[in-house]
């Protein structure tokens, strides 16, 4: 079958590789309809996460039809034929991280949890297509996928809604939703959003529909912004304002409520030295992730607000600003997204016309033209904000 | 390091080992005897003090014998190294502060000296089996109740699916059972265990029978977790590595680190216990055999080959 493979630093490339088997009895195999590119992705395509290997099938966020169950499931949850879409942190449902809804951590699916130990403090989840650091398992921009512990790790669509309404629910309208759950919203919050990429823009959507007042978008990129403001949310652009001034003056000289840091560990910023200094230290591996948006958002979240990172990091970083978090006593809640916890929930959301998860979608393409949509995607080139795959 | 005493009855029987005992005795025996006379003869004078140091010096030497001949141990040997370097630093001194007369003596004493210190270090160092007891230590916290985690982990002959070392454990009788494990550098090792304490739900310990290739032993203890989050396992194994540090650290730098390994028991031990198998990825798909080597297979999916070779 094809699959797209990252075959070095830069570089993807659709490859003929062997067809999925059951490795394990509760597996399944699916026949992917479509797939996406996620942000996530382009950080592992530049080699900033470590521990991938060459010719690894890429993707963590797909669905399709089920052809293959393993012997362990039972066909009341799932059977050949159903539709489903995947979240992309495989979870166990049993452990007790599972059990306390923390399925990205759950303690059970990383075969290389010992690897991942060392990296973290203690091992996460699994995930497809996401380096070896989160288990090696082969990813989802390919023809089939081997779904694990499928019984507990596919959402069935019964209803007749379409791929492209239901695919994010696999990572990024979760993952945005999780950003402004874990802000804790209260009447008349003004909620700010650093990075108006696809996560972005659904933390927007799910700050909006949780009951903020006003919604900041914070880019540079002017098709971004205009996506933002199209939904009504109000745009600032980094390039041409001081952030922390321009956020101040629309709150009142308060600062925003709450915080969202959708951009995470490849952050650019607008102060050319600051950036410099980053992009060196980093280059030397002497830090490996630019936390600017972090930093700024701390800074400039009113005393008592909310942080909510959900931008991916992946290492270590300088230049925290501690004495700001601690001293303005702000909370600071972060996590990749628990994704099982919120995919029935968010597909309700769907169905009643509440989130329009394909507002997004920019572009859709052949899996044969996966290097084509990853180039466009991280250059930002022709407008692009999501692409969505199709074998 | 520790010394072995099952090396006793080899030792006795070892040129070596004797003949340095039967020299420590006939050194031992005219310095006790006559210490201003050997002073004398070592060229060092015959003050209170050399005479009282000479003394002890034979003392020692007798000991050393009594010991080297009877019960001979390595630490003798190494005892034997701690009295030469003594003797060099005293014939050291006696040299800077000598007053010229017999000054050749003392110069052919320390060359001789330094010849004995030699063949001490080789005895003791070619004479010391390096054992290196260790222990290991390792917790995770599983659902279920105590006892249902008991049961599992004492069906022994299901060990080896998720202990990556053990390849077979039968079991051989009411508390008895027989072990078969990988040992580092391809080597296999056997020995036969029996049940020292079982505790239902609580407790079990076990120990090497004699004879084992590696002497060892081990227990798991079980507890509920607080917060009705399942049961709370520690497990603790003790074994005489061959080869002791030296041993251990070649083990370590062929991937073979004996911590990790146990936490990673664990891991599966839990996999199993909640999620019914131990679960692969394409990167690891050899389940309990995939070891952490890297670079792993791509996350690709497997041919029929590898898929073979994973599954088998």
């Amino acid at each position: 079958m094809k699959a797209n493979c990252w075959t070095g630093r830069n570089t993807v490339e659709v490859l003929d590789v062997p067809e999925p088997s059951i490795l394990n009895s509760r597996d399944a195999i699916v026949r992917i309809t479509s797939t996406a590119i996620c942000g996530s992705d382009l950080h592992l395509l530049d080699g900033y996460v470590p521990t991938m290997e060459k010719g690894d099938v890429m993707g963590h966020e797909f669905m399709g039809e089920v052809v293959e169950v393993g012997s362990g499931i039972d066909a009341d949850k799932l059977r050949v034929g159903d539709r489903v879409v995947v979240p992309f942190p495989i979870a166990c449902g049993a452990c007790g991280a599972c059990r306390a809804e923390l399925y990205s951590c759950c303690e059970n699916t990383n075969p290389n949890a010992g690897l991942s130990e060392k990296f973290f403090g203690h091992p996460t989840a699994g995930i497809y297509g996401y380096s070896h650091l989160t288990g090696g398992f082969a990813g989802g921009q390919a023809e089939y996928a081997r779904v694990v512990l499928a019984d507990v790790n596919a959402l069935k669509i019964g209803s007749d809604l379409d791929d492209e309404q239901v695919l994010f629910l696999s990572d990024i309208l979760p993952t945005g939703y999780m950003g402004a759950e874990m802000c804790d919203i209260q009447e008349g919050d003004v909620v700010a959003v650093w990075g108006a990429g696809p996560v972005g823009q659904f933390a927007m959507d799910s700050a909006r529909v949780l009951g903020a007042e006003k919604v900041i978008a914070i880019d540079k990129e002017t098709y971004r912004l205009d996506m933002a403001t199209a939904e009504g949310y109000t745009a600032v652009d980094y390039e041409d304002v001081d952030v922390r001034s321009a956020l101040l003056e629309l709150t009142g000289g308060r600062g925003p409520d709450k915080c969202i840091d959708a951009v995470g560990m490849e952050a650019t910023h607008g102060a050319s030295h600051v950036q410099l200094y980053d992009r060196a230290k980093q280059a030397a591996r002497s830090e490996t992730d630019r936390p600017h948006a972090l930093r700024q958002a701390i800074l400039s979240c009113r005393s008592g607000g909310v942080v909510s990172v959900i931008g991916v990091y992946g290492g270590l970083i300088d230049k925290f600003p501690a004495g700001a978090w601690m001293n303005r006593s702000l909370t600071l809640r972060t996590g990749q997204c628990h994704v099982q916890k919120y995919m029935k929930p968010l597909l309700g959301l769907i169905e009643q016309g509440k989130i329009d998860p394909t507002r997004v979608i920019t572009h859709r393409l052949p899996l044969s033209e996966a290097p084509t949509g990853y180039e466009l995607f991280k250059n930002k080139a022709d407008n692009c904000e999501k692409v969505v795959l199709r074998p | 390091m520790t010394a072995d005493t099952r090396s006793t009855s080899r030792l006795r029987h070892d040129p070596l080992v004797r003949g340095l005992g039967w020299a420590s005795a006939l050194l031992g025996v005219p310095q006790v005897v006559d210490p201003a006379g050997f002073a004398r003869a070592l060229g060092v004078g015959d003050g209170s003090r050399q005479r009282l140091t000479t003394a002890a010096v034979g003392v020692r030497e007798l000991a050393a014998a009594a010991g080297l001949l009877w019960r001979p141990r390595p630490a003798w040997l190494w005892g034997r190294v701690g009295g030469d370097l003594m003797d060099l630093a005293a014939l050291a001194r006696a040299l800077r502060n000598h007053d010229g007369r017999g000054l050749g003596r003392t110069v052919a004493a320390t060359a001789a000296v330094t010849v004995i210190t030699a063949t001490d270090v080789y005895a003791a160092v070619t004479r010391t089996r390096r054992s290196a007891p260790m222990e290991l230590t390792a917790t995770t916290t599983v659902a279920g109740r105590p006892d249902e985690v008991y049961d599992l982990w004492t069906d022994l002959e299901r060990l080896p699916d998720f202990m990556a070392h053990l390849e077979d454990v039968r079991v051989t009788g009411p508390r008895t059972t027989h072990w078969r494990a990988s040992a580092p550098f391809g080597r296999t090792v056997e020995w036969d265990a029996e049940v020292t304490r079982d505790v239902p739900g609580r407790l079990i310990a076990w120990r090497s029978a004699d004879g084992a290739d590696v002497d060892n032993s081990g227990e798991v203890r079980l507890a509920p977790a607080p917060g009705d989050r399942g049961t709370e396992l520690q497990v603790t194994l003790r074994y005489d590595l061959p080869g002791g540090a030296l041993g251990k650290t070649a083990a370590r730098y062929f991937g073979e680190e004996p911590h990790q390994q146990l936490d990673d028991d664990l891991r599966r031990f839990k996999q199993i216990v909640e999620t019914g198998e131990i679960v692969r990825s394409e990167g690891a798909p050899g389940g309990k055999r995939a070891r952490g080597e890297f670079p792993q297979h791509p996350a690709r999916p497997l041919t029929e080959g590898e898929l073979k070779e994973a599954l088998t």
